[in-house]
């Protein structure tokens, strides 16, 4: 490629990726700088904080309201944490066992039965908002986590076996043969032939169900009780709760808390989310 | 009781019949080559001896034992296919120890019988090897490794050397063939190369649509093909086939008259339309005029590979290809004259392709 193509190239990216980074960038400076140097008019929105606090950071974890609970965003990140490892894993071991069968071990039925999991994925979640809440009503799971875990799980199913189908259909058919003839079964194909191929697809189905599930506020906010929202519930409340002055500082950091996770998580695993979604069948 | 015998299998798939009733019975230590064009239902056939398909009617024993509803697990058997199915996540020693392992051998046993095979294979310097790392030749040994560490009852390959370059195939034939003479193990081995088929097969079922069309040795076969198809399909190049109709003592085609020996007079019906078979190896070039070589004909191409060279002729009942040894003398266009061996006429009749003979005591 000629200098000038390069030079060009780059150009345009570092510009789109300093245009996408500029609201984060306003929220951490924001979050550093403390109240007197927000109303000052001296610091605009741009600039490097004149000395760094971390106290609107302290008060966002532990001592914000939201409403007349004045425990910061800490037992909402909990809450979270709670819920999330859980539907995560759950959703995505079910998405892999689905994926084998609908790949390895067709039945009758078995294309038309993925073709309706399919629809699950388009399907516009707020039509499942009054069942599921009566349903969760029935089995006396409403308003708590175990609850939320199991929407989560059943909503995310439809993706995870989607990913997993996918990828699996890779897998040739030969193998699963050999392996029935050495004498394994259903489970030990899975565990000792399937599994250690699926390294990619998992990565990205872990990922995908983590940002999913973590960034959720819909179901949150309809099936959680008082003492089971998640953060994103507990983020709008805290910046909703009026009181005499906006505290921005503490909202960015509230914000910059709830998204840390996800964050964390791209930044160091994203290079294998992209690997995995463009890695194609299995090589022998 | 043979050591596998197939009983009136047929397999349906909806309407399309792929087998229409197979009897196939083979003695223990055979080498049975299940051969045809593709479509045959020759590997439909070997899914069902591995039990990984089941058949719509009919049975199959291994052994005494009828396994025709067996998990593929309780059959004893081990399998190398077409794409070696080596599993990518084990080395070499794992995957030759695998199905060990999945019947709870003890692991000195085990490695034991990975040492054994690797010594017989001349793989031991690959055993910590991941199959990925492994050339064509390498991984389809692993594969055969695998099937003989079990020392099973019966060995089924499916297709095992397409895959493999020209000069490979060769070699692990006759590697193929060693093994077998060493171990002994009955062997049902699915092609659809003729070659491999003659060279390996102890015995061979020739099949097309769905039924055996021949099942006998290799000589059998090659001397007395029992249609017209396998006359056609075993051999190479292919037996050449002159369409015409029977009289007495002979056979009428396009005007030429070609002379039955006494062996085969009486076999066709006079009038019956048949086909006058051929091998290219049965004929001979001789000058103009010359006795015993009533065919005339015209040199339309020569194809020399070496040890032997390949002469198309031009002639009043159509082209044949004649194959005979060395270098010849004869030039392209050169007019000559074609003579054959009269016990190697094959005959044919041309409504059913069923092999016709004289009645006995003719």
């Amino acid at each position: 490629m000629k200098p000038l193509h390069r030079l060009l190239i780059h150009g345009l990216l570092g510009a789109f990726a300093l245009f996408f980074l500029t609201p984060l960038y306003v929220m951490v400076v924001t979050s550093l700088k403390d109240m007197d140097e927000l109303r000052s008019g001296t610091s605009g929105l741009l600039s490097l904080p004149a000395s760094i606090t971390l106290a609107p950071w302290l008060k966002a974890w532990s001592q914000a309201c939201t409403g007349t609970d004045c425990r910061g965003l800490q037992p909402y990140f909990v809450n979270s944490v709670v819920m999330v490892v859980p539907a995560v894993l759950i959703s995505t071991a079910m998405g892999a066992i689905n994926g084998y069968v609908l790949t390895q071990w067709r039945f009758r039925g078995s294309d038309f039965m993925f073709s309706l999991m399919l629809f699950g994925v388009f399907m516009p979640l707020q039509v499942v908002l009054l069942p599921m809440s009566q349903v969760l009503g029935w089995f006396g799971l409403a308003d708590s986590i175990v609850g939320l875990v199991i929407v989560h799980v059943l909503v995310g199913l439809a993706s995870t076996t989607l990913f997993f189908r996918n990828y699996y259909i890779g897998i040739p058919a030969e193998l699963i043969k050999a392996a029935m003839l050495d004498g394994a079964g259903f489970w030990r194909i899975f565990v000792r032939i399937v599994l250690p191929l699926s390294t990619p697809i998992f990565v990205v189905t872990l990922i995908w169900q983590f940002t999913a599930i973590w960034n959720d506020f819909l179901f949150g906010v309809v099936f959680s009780g008082a003492d089971a929202k998640p953060i994103t519930v507990g983020l709008n409340n805290l910046a909703n709760t009026s009181s005499s002055v906006k505290e921005y500082n503490v909202d960015m950091a509230a914000a910059l808390i709830a998204a840390l996770p996800t964050l964390v998580v791209y930044v160091v695993a994203g290079k294998y989310f992209v690997r995995g979604l463009t890695a194609g069948a299995v090589k022998g | 009781m043979g050591a596998l015998s197939i009983r009136n299998v047929h397999k349906r798939f909806g309407d399309t019949q792929i087998l229409k009733g197979i009897d196939i019975e083979i003695d223990p230590g055979e080498f049975l080559i299940l051969v045809g064009p593709s479509g045959c239902g020759k590997s439909t056939l070997l899914a069902m001896i591995a039990g990984l398909d089941e058949p719509s009617s009919g049975s199959i024993h291994i052994g005494e034992r009828d396994v025709t509803h067996a998990l593929p697990k309780d059959r004893d058997i081990a399998m190398v296919f077409q794409s070696y199915a080596l599993y990518p996540s084990m080395t070499v020693a794992q995957n030759i120890a695998f199905a060990l392992e999945m019947r709870k051998v003890p692991r000195a046993q085990r490695d034991e019988a990975v040492a054994r095979v690797a010594k017989m294979l001349q793989i031991e310097h690959l055993l910590a090897r991941k199959p990925a790392a492994l050339s064509g030749g390498q991984r389809q040994r692993v594969a055969m490794g695998r099937a003989l560490a079990r020392d099973p009852k019966l060995f089924l390959f499916d297709e095992p050397l397409s895959n493999l370059d020209a000069k490979l195939r060769v070699e692990m034939r006759a590697e193929i063939k060693q093994l077998h003479q060493r171990t002994r193990t009955t062997t049902v081995y699915v092609t659809h190369d003729q070659v491999e088929a003659m060279t390996l097969g102890d015995r061979i079922a020739v099949m097309k649509d769905g039924v055996v069309q021949q099942f006998g040795t290799p000589d059998d076969i090659y001397d007395r093909p029992a249609t017209r198809f396998v006359a056609e399909f075993i051999g190479s190049p292919a037996m050449n086939l002159i369409e015409g109709h029977a009289t007495a003592e002979s056979i009428l085609a396009h005007g030429v008259e070609l002379a039955l020996p006494r062996s085969l007079r009486g076999a066709a019906l006079p009038g019956q339309a048949v086909a006058f078979g051929l091998r290219p190896e049965a004929i001979t070039l001789g000058a103009v005029g010359q006795a015993g070589h009533p065919l005339p004909g015209e040199i339309a191409l020569l194809e020399p590979t070496g040890p032997e060279t390949y002469v198309t002729l031009d002639t009043a009942v159509g082209k044949l290809v004649a194959r005979l040894p060395g270098r010849i003398a004869q030039k392209l266009g050169q007019r000559v004259t074609l003579g054959w061996e009269t016990t190697q006429v094959h005959l044919f009749d041309a409504a059913s392709g069923n092999r016709l003979e004289a009645p006995q005591g003719t």
